[in-house]
């Protein structure tokens, strides 16, 4: 079921890409015809796409080298077709699923999310996908699973980037299946209406806009249900820096920089920078997945 | 052979001119920063670009006198200028850190205090004030034997320039640590003995 999740922003927000001199007033516009709700919307109606080309230029993908134009410049070489999803563990309906048979069944709808990196910079990006709970629902899950394991593509003659140790290869990510299940929770196949490059994780990626970057995991070849917390990337790294939930949360820093501003990627050398939002400004649509929990424990 | 000529053709070549290539590198960063050159994060890009060349160059001052103790290459002439432009770039780094990254003065403190990489990188920073300071002829004839012992300080920040590099880093990425490698064998060098000289 799509749509469950109803954006702040309409489709007049997303900058049309030639045309971003018109986008105040299209937005003034729109607001006064009463097509932007009212909800939570005085903080989110600033809320405007990065460009095409921050989102496509400004990358971590280590997997093709660890500077931020290196996935621009290599991930050109990545074979995106034929992919299909091993999608295995506890489900009804395991087996090795071709992309175009999850979409030939799926609702692509837009999305436009902040998008919070560990590194503290940030961006605002219109994704197109679906929710992860469909393709879930779509493989039947069985009762006994509590989590979601999933597994980027490793290709080394590929991504030159895998020939250094930088991470354990394959890249590795996980949720918790309360998580994966929530509608903000999405499956990415584009970007501002076009396929999603290979630089973001193409053909399809993991969308968590609450969690650090990171956890948004690209080219996914693997999604795996268990009942056991699967090992993340990251964590196994350094766990005392990046933990399992990683939620973007600006009162737990980074053991090595500070999380509670971060500069918004677009604005130049003189940029002001923002205040970081309690689970990336999405407090009130996931705070409850984590009652109780001392988030500076389960960073 | 080359070695000779090299070391001819150096003493021909003012210092100044040293100053002017290794100055150049500063208008054309600052330029590409504000026009887009330097890629969709310039603040990011323009500290750590400042930050690297600072560690070349700090680099480059290291190599002198092995070069001449080892290969017979004379460019000890230029090693002041070296010097002073790798403090004239980590001033520079440091101010792109304070004043366009972090931007307050109240975070940057709490950031070298907190923060063990740049309470490291500060540390060379700081280390690297006395020598630039006595780097002229009056501070060299004043302090004599006491200016060759308060200049490897530039070991120490050297080191800790290397090491501030390698623990920014996430996870493991191998430039910082050839820096760090280039680093320790350049001060390992220097701790080879002099062949002992015949008696007079």
């Amino acid at each position: 079921m799509a749509n469950r999740w109803t954006n702040d922003l309409s489709h007049a927000d997303v900058t049309p890409e030639a045309a971003y001199l018109n986008r105040r007033k299209l937005i003034a516009g729109v607001a006064a015809l009463g097509l932007i709700g009212s909800r939570t919307a005085v903080a989110q109606e600033q809320l405007e796409p990065n460009p095409w080309e921050d989102i496509t230029q400004y990358n971590n993908f280590y997997e093709f080298g660890t500077r931020k134009d290196d996935p621009v410049r290599y991930a050109g070489a990545m074979t995106t077709s034929p992919w299909s999803i091993k999608i295995d563990g506890l489900v009804e309906k395991p087996g090795d699923y071709a992309i175009e048979d999850i979409l030939s069944q799926m609702t692509i709808e837009e999305r436009i999310y902040r998008f919070r990196c560990v590194e503290a910079w940030s961006m605002v990006i219109p994704w197109n996908g679906f929710e992860l709970a469909d393709l879930l629902e779509l493989v039947g899950v069985k009762p006994e699973a509590r989590y979601v394991a999933f597994e980027t593509l490793l290709r080394p003659d590929e991504m030159p980037g895998v020939r250094y140790p930088v991470l354990d290869w394959p890249y590795v990510e996980g949720l918790r299946l309360d998580e994966a299940a929530h509608p903000l929770t999405m499956m990415a196949t584009g970007i501002y209406g076009r396929d999603i490059p290979n630089q973001n994780g193409a053909p399809i990626r993991l969308v968590v806009p609450w969690k650090y970057g990171f956890k948004s995991i690209k080219s996914i070849v693997r999604i795996t249900l268990t009942d056991d917390e699967p090992p993340t990337s990251w964590n196994r790294s350094a766990p005392r820096e990046y933990g399992f939930y990683s939620n973007v949360n600006p009162e737990v820093d980074h053991p090595r920089w500070s999380q509670a501003s971060e500069r918004l990627i677009g604005g130049g050398l003189f940029a002001r920078r923002q205040p970081t939002l309690m689970f990336n400004g999405y407090e009130d649509e996931v705070a409850a997945l984590y009652a109780g929990m001392d988030l500076s424990k389960f960073y | 052979m080359l070695v000779q000529r090299i070391n001819e053709a150096a003493r021909r070549v003012p210092e100044w001119l040293v100053y002017a290539a290794c100055l150049t590198p500063i208008p054309v960063l600052l330029y590409a920063a504000m026009n887009g050159g330097l890629g969709r994060d310039p603040v990011k890009a323009l500290e750590h670009q400042l930050g690297e060349f600072a560690l070349q160059l700090l680099i480059v001052g290291l190599c002198m006198s092995p070069l001449r103790r080892f290969v017979g290459l004379n460019l000890i002439k230029f090693r002041r200028a070296i010097g002073v432009l790798a403090f004239v770039y980590v001033a520079l780094h440091l101010a792109v850190w304070t004043f366009l990254d972090v931007q307050t003065l109240d975070r940057v403190w709490a950031d070298i205090i907190k923060r063990p990489y740049i309470t490291i990188g500060m540390a060379g920073f700081v280390l690297m004030l006395p020598l630039a300071i006595t780097s002229n002829n009056w501070s060299v004839r004043k302090l004599g034997p006491a200016w060759r012992r308060l200049h490897r300080l530039t070991y120490a920040v050297a080191l800790l320039g290397a090491l501030h590099y390698v623990w920014l880093a996430k996870g493991f990425q191998l430039e910082p640590l050839v820096y760090l490698t280039i680093v320790s064998v350049l001060i390992g060098v220097r701790a080879i003995h002099r062949p002992s000289r015949i008696a007079a």
